[in-house]
C-alpha cells in the first residue's frame, strides 16, 4: 500500500472498452450495427461467477464510479462514497461492473461517436435510446464478461430505474434489485423540468440543431443553464439554505454593487464545469430516456403486472428531502411490489441533501445498503 | 423458541399472506416463514429495528402506523397481525378498522392494564402502574392507549367484529389464564374477523 493511498478506496483503476459487433435493434426501430461500451470493474469475480454486481448510472454519470484514474485526479469516481473495500458496495465481496450507458459521452457509443454510414459524428441523429435498450446492452455486456446472473443490480435515480427494468426484463439474470431515490415513471413536473433544460440547450445559438461539432462551437450556455436548473432540483430548499444561506461571494447589498451570492457562484461553477465535460446531444438523449421510462406500459399500464414478471428481491431506498423523486414515489414502487407478492424491503433515510443524497456518504444510508448487500453476499456460493 | 411467536404461528394458516404491523426485529415473520411457509411483510417505524430486519433478510417496510395504512388496498392480505402495538398507536379503533379492511382476518395482542398488579399500584400507592408487561414510566411510555381486556372486548363488540379465537396468558406466555382473566391475565390474544354486513 502506498503511503498516500486512501483507506477503503479501490485505488487506481483503468477503464476498458468492450466492442460489440452484433447488431442491436433499439426500441425506436433503428438498429445499431455495432457499438462500444466503456467499462470499469472493481473487485474479483469469484470462481462460481456468482458475485457480480452491476452499477447503473444516473443522468450525467458514467463508468467511472470509484477510485481514480491517476493519483493526480482531483476527484474519485462519482459513487466512491459507496463503492470500495469495506464500503456499502463492498469490493472485497463483489465483482462490481460499471459502464457508461449507450448514448453516453464518456467512451461508450453515443452522439460523439462516428456514424459508420457518414463518417461523421452522429450528433443529433444518434437514435433515441430507452432504459429497456440499456438493459439489453448491459445484458450483452454480462454475456461478454461471462456473468450469467448478477447478484445485484444497483442504481440511484435513473440508475434505479434501470435496476427496476432489469428485474422485469431479465428476471432470471438478477437476484437482487437495489432501487435508490427513483420513481416508477416521471411526473409531469419532472418532465417539465427536463423540457426546460432541453430548451435551454436547443435554443442556444451555438447548438446548431445538434451539429455544433461541425461548426466548431459548443452550446456552453445552454448546457450550463440546464445543469444549473438540474442542480436546483437535486438539492432541497433546506439543504441549500444550510449550505449557502444568503451569504455573499462578493459585493455589498447595501450599495447594490457587484453582488454575487454564494449560491449563484456555486451554480455557475457547476454549470460551467458541466458544459466542458458533457455532450449536449447526450444530455437531450438521457433526459428523454428518463421522460419515456414507464415499465408498466408494456403491461397495460399496470405496474403490479409489470413487477409480477420479476423474480428478484428488492431494496427500495428514498430520502426525506428528495423532492425530485420523493419518498412517495419510491412508495409507489414498494406498494406495487407488495401487491405483486415480490420480496421487498424499503426505508426512508433522513437527509437534508435532497435528491443528491444518494451520492453522499450518509451513515444510515450506507449502513442499510451495506447490511442488505452483506446479506446478499452471505447467500452467494463461492 | 419464543413462546409468543409459537402462539401466533398456531393462529396463522399455512401459506397465508401476512402483514405484521410493528414487526420489531422481524422474529415473528421469520418464524412464520419457517413454520408456516408464510410470505410476509413487516411494517416498522424504528430505524434500528428496520436495520435488524434488513440484516435478517426480513421484508420490512419503514412506515409509521400513525401515518395510516391507506397505501394498502382492500383485502390485499389474508392476515394482518399486530402484537403488543395497539396500545402505542394514535387511534387504535381506526387502526383496527384498517386492519380488517386490508386483511380478511386480524390478530391483535395487547397488555392488560386491568391486571391486579396495575390495580394495586394505582389503588394502594396512587401511582401509575409499572409492571413486567408495561415497564415504562408514565412520562416516557410509548403506550398512550392502554386498556383492559374488558375495554377491548367492548370495542370489538361495539364494532360487531366476530371473535374467531380469544385467550389470555400470563407474563411468561406459558399458562392460559381462565379464572377472572381481566384480573389475573397479562397478555390477550384476539383473532378477529370482519363485521358481517
Amino acid at each position: 500500500m502506498q503511503p498516500n493511498e486512501e483507506p477503503r478506496s479501490v485505488g487506481i483503476v483503468t477503464p476498458q472498452t468492450v466492442r460489440f459487433d452484433t447488431p442491436l435493434a433499439l426500441q425506436c426501430g433503428v438498429t445499431l450495427p455495432g457499438f462500444e461500451l466503456a467499462v470499469e470493474t472493481y473487485g474479483e469475480l469469484n470462481a462460481s461467477r456468482s458475485n457480480a454486481l452491476l452499477i447503473c448510472h444516473a443522468l450525467s454519470g458514467d463508468h467511472h464510479a470509484a477510485g481514480r484514474h491517476s493519483p493526480d485526479d482531483a476527484k474519485p469516481g462519482w459513487w466512491d462514497a459507496c463503492i470500495g473495500p469495506g464500503k456499502a458496495i463492498d469490493t472485497d465481496l463483489f465483482h462490481v461492473v460499471s459502464l457508461n450507458n449507450l448514448g453516453g459521452c464518456n467512451g461508450s457509443t453515443g452522439p460523439r461517436s462516428t456514424d459508420p454510414n457518414t463518417g461523421e459524428p452522429y450528433g443529433a441523429s444518434f437514435p433515441a435510446v430507452t432504459v429497456k435498450d440499456w438493459v439489453r446492452s448491459q445484458a450483452m455486456l454480462a454475456d461478454r464478461l461471462g456473468i450469467e446472473r448478477f447478484a445485484a443490480v444497483v442504481g440511484g435515480s435513473l440508475g434505479g430505474m434501470q435496476a427496476l427494468q432489469w428485474a422485469i426484463d431479465e428476471p432470471e439474470r438478477i437476484a437482487n434489485a437495489v432501487v435508490i431515490a427513483a420513481a416508477p415513471k416521471l411526473s409531469a413536473q419532472n418532465i417539465a423540468f427536463n423540457e426546460i433544460a432541453r430548451q435551454a440547450i436547443v435554443s442556444d445559438p451555438d447548438f446548431h440543431q445538434g451539429t455544433y461539432f461541425r461548426k466548431g462551437t459548443n452550446p456552453d450556455k445552454g448546457l450550463m443553464l440546464a445543469r444549473m436548473l438540474g442542480h436546483v432540483t437535486y438539492l432541497s430548499a433546506g439543504g441549500m439554505g444550510d449550505r449557502f444561506g444568503r451569504e455573499l461571494k462578493s459585493g455589498d447589498i447595501g450599495s447594490a454593487q457587484d453582488v454575487q451570492f454564494q449560491v449563484e457562484s456555486y451554480l455557475h461553477y457547476q454549470g460551467t464545469s458541466f458544459s466542458r465535460r458533457f455532450d449536449a446531444n447526450t444530455y437531450l438523449l438521457m433526459t428523454r430516456a428518463l421522460d419515456y421510462f414507464d415499465p408498466a406500459l408494456d403491461y397495460g399500464g399496470d405496474l403490479v403486472r409489470a413487477l409480477g414478471q420479476a423474480r428478484a428481491r428488492f431494496l427500495v431506498l428514498a430520502f426525506t428531502s428528495d423532492w425530485r423523486f420523493s419518498p412517495e414515489r419510491s412508495g409507489e414502487i414498494v406498494d406495487a411490489l407488495i401487491a405483486a407478492g415480490r420480496d421487498v424491503t424499503s426505508a426512508t433515510v433522513h437527509s437534508a441533501a435532497g435528491h443528491d443524497s444518494f451520492l453522499l456518504p450518509i451513515d444510515r444510508y450506507c449502513d442499510l445498503l451495506g447490511a442488505y448487500l452483506g446479506r446478499v453476499a452471505e447467500e452467494l456460493g463461492d | 423458541m419464543r413462546r409468543d411467536l409459537e402462539i401466533i404461528a398456531d393462529l396463522v394458516n399455512p401459506g397465508a399472506r401476512v402483514l405484521d404491523l410493528g414487526c420489531g426485529d422481524g422474529d415473528l415473520l421469520r418464524h412464520l416463514a419457517t413454520a408456516k411457509g408464510v410470505n410476509g411483510y413487516g411494517i416498522e417505524k424504528d430505524a434500528a429495528e428496520v436495520a435488524i430486519c434488513i440484516r435478517a433478510g426480513v421484508n420490512v417496510i419503514e412506515h409509521d402506523l400513525d401515518d395510516g395504512l391507506t397505501r394498502f388496498p382492500d383485502s390485499s392480505f389474508d392476515m394482518v397481525v399486530m402484537t403488543e402495538t395497539l396500545q402505542a398507536v394514535a387511534a387504535p379503533d381506526r387502526l383496527l378498522d384498517e386492519m380488517l379492511r386490508i386483511g380478511e382476518e386480524c390478530i391483535v395482542t395487547f397488555p392488560n392494564f386491568g391486571h391486579w398488579r396495575c390495580r394495586m399500584q394505582l389503588a394502594s400507592r396512587g401511582r401509575m402502574p409499572v409492571a413486567r408487561h408495561i415497564p415504562h414510566s408514565w412520562f416516557d411510555t410509548p403506550n398512550i392507549h392502554l386498556c383492559t381486556f374488558r375495554d377491548f372486548e367492548e370495542l370489538v363488540t361495539g364494532k360487531g367484529l366476530p371473535i374467531i379465537e380469544r385467550f389470555v396468558v400470563d407474563a411468561t406466555y406459558e399458562k392460559r389464564v381462565r379464572w377472572i382473566p381481566n384480573l389475573f391475565g397479562t397478555i390477550a390474544f384476539y383473532r378477529l374477523g370482519r363485521a358481517r354486513p
